[in-house]
């Protein structure tokens, strides 16, 4: 039960979307887009998030989408992550975003939801760092299309009105060499110690790291260092710890030390798994 | 933070075990206080009121959902399907065989997510037994033979389909 109420609002369109959301900050409200809605349930109940005005994007065909467009796999926003379960176009994907939470909330957490929520950990986002995915944005200023690479920077740099419609990955992607690993301190399900995801293009293997810091994110630093055949698999991965961003999580998941004493070996495993030669 | 009490409410119709029901609801009601208060359909547990524990399962559109994460707004236009429509089915019954249960407050969701899973593929392997299961929690720790259960069920659809 929220301790209080909302206006809510299922519209059947972009422009139909934005106008609400416009409508209701013209009348001194707070709007919030709504995807699967579990954060802000879950949050709303502790009254760590406040709306006046749910505007609900599962009534627009765009965020609804899914399939192939030219050469690019196109994802509507508010599929929930249970759909790449069944669904393994895009094995990455599946590997990646099975591992959030637990079947039955999948079935209520929404990709969009998952990438542009509070939680630290936004596995979801990882592969399509990985792959150069772009993302098409709504707001007052129109529709418009960015590389995901330029516009998530640790969140979706959304501007006031503007959400996430879908997100484009082209095919070359999909079935490329990767490995998701999720590393819990105990159990198999529960929050994560940290994710670590890897897609090998063209010879070289990418990162993408959720649970290491207080955000998701993709090191190119890291990923040149990584990829350094002169180095020892140990010496890459020490090396490449001078390029990971502040701060290191820290918290009742584990100490930042231990995190890091993690990700070394996973860091290490991953660059045995997919290939990356190592300097004897 | 400015803060506007609303007066809106909805009157929606909802397909619940089969029958319809109409109520006057709030938008920011979750479908767990709507069946449970409104309806009067006790079965779905308030749990955590978190996602986290799965007492409140019920299968909305075949699929598990855990209706403390669902408004019940959002429901309008599905088949809900609580433990109340749940007579005499053999997960039921395996529950009963298996002594699956001991408190019996995670019961009605584990037999729900159960339900849910032989509906969408009636020979699942072990792994999608424990995924799909892993979504509710048993604090009695009765894992085994909930686990028992549901495979005796699957033995049997088995062992019918040879037949």
């Amino acid at each position: 039960m929220l301790s209080y109420n909302f206006e809510y609002y299922k519209p059947k369109s972009i422009k139909e979307a934005i106008e609400q959301y416009q409508t209701s900050k013209s009348q001194d409200k707070k709007p919030l887009y709504y995807g699967g809605g579990t954060e802000i349930l879950t949050l709303g109940r502790l009254n760590y998030i406040y709306t006046d005005a749910i505007i609900d994007l599962k009534g627009i065909p765009e965020c609804k989408e899914f399939g192939f467009q030219n050469n690019e796999l196109v994802i509507g926003s508010t599929l929930s992550l249970s759909v790449f379960e069944e669904n393994k176009v895009f094995p990455l994907l599946t590997n990646t975003s099975k591992e959030v939470a637990d079947y039955s909330s999948r079935n209520s957490i929404t990709i969009g939801g998952n990438i542009c929520g509070q939680i630290f950990y936004r596995e979801a986002v990882l592969p399509f760092l990985l792959s150069d995915s772009t993302v098409i944005i709504a707001g007052p200023s129109g529709v418009k299309k960015f590389l995901i690479n330029e516009i998530f920077n640790k969140e979706l740099r959304l501007d006031e009105g503007e959400f996430l419609v879908q997100i484009g990955t082209e095919k070359e992607y999909l079935k490329a060499p990767y490995l998701s690993v999720k590393k819990r301190k105990q159990w198999d399900t529960g929050y994560p110690l940290l994710t670590v995801a890897a897609l090998k293009k063209d010879g070289i293997i990418r990162f993408a790291f959720s649970g290491v810091c207080p955000y998701p994110f993709r090191s190119i630093q890291m990923e040149k260092i990584l990829n350094d055949k002169k180095l020892s698999y140990k010496d890459r991965v020490l090396a490449s710890f001078e390029y990971l961003p502040s701060p290191i999580l820290n918290d009742i998941e584990g100490s930042d030390g231990y995190r890091l004493f993690v990700l070394e070996n996973t860091l290490s495993n991953i660059l045995s798994y997919l290939g990356g030669e190592e300097l004897e | 933070m400015n803060r506007y009490p609303t007066n809106q409410r909805f009157t929606i119709n909802l397909e619940i075990n089969k029958e319809w029901y109409e109520i006057d609801i709030l938008a920011s009601d979750i479908l767990l206080d709507v069946l449970r208060d409104k309806i009067g359909l006790t079965g779905a547990k308030p749990g955590c009121l978190n996602g986290d524990c799965g007492a409140c399962t019920v299968i909305v559109n075949n699929q598990p959902i855990k209706s403390c994460l669902m408004l019940a707004i959002e429901a309008i236009d599905t088949e809900i399907l609580t433990i109340e429509g749940l007579k005499d089915t053999p997960i039921q019954r395996a529950f009963v065989e298996h002594f699956a249960f001991q408190c019996g407050y995670c019961t009605s969701g584990f037999i729900l997510i159960c339900q849910a899973l032989l509906l969408n593929d009636n020979n699942p392997s072990p792994e999608k037994i424990k995924t799909w299961l892993s979504s509710n929690i048993c604090r009695c720790t009765g894992y085994k033979e909930i686990e028992e259960s549901i495979r005796s069920v699957i033995n049997n659809i088995k062992n019918q389909s040879i037949k």
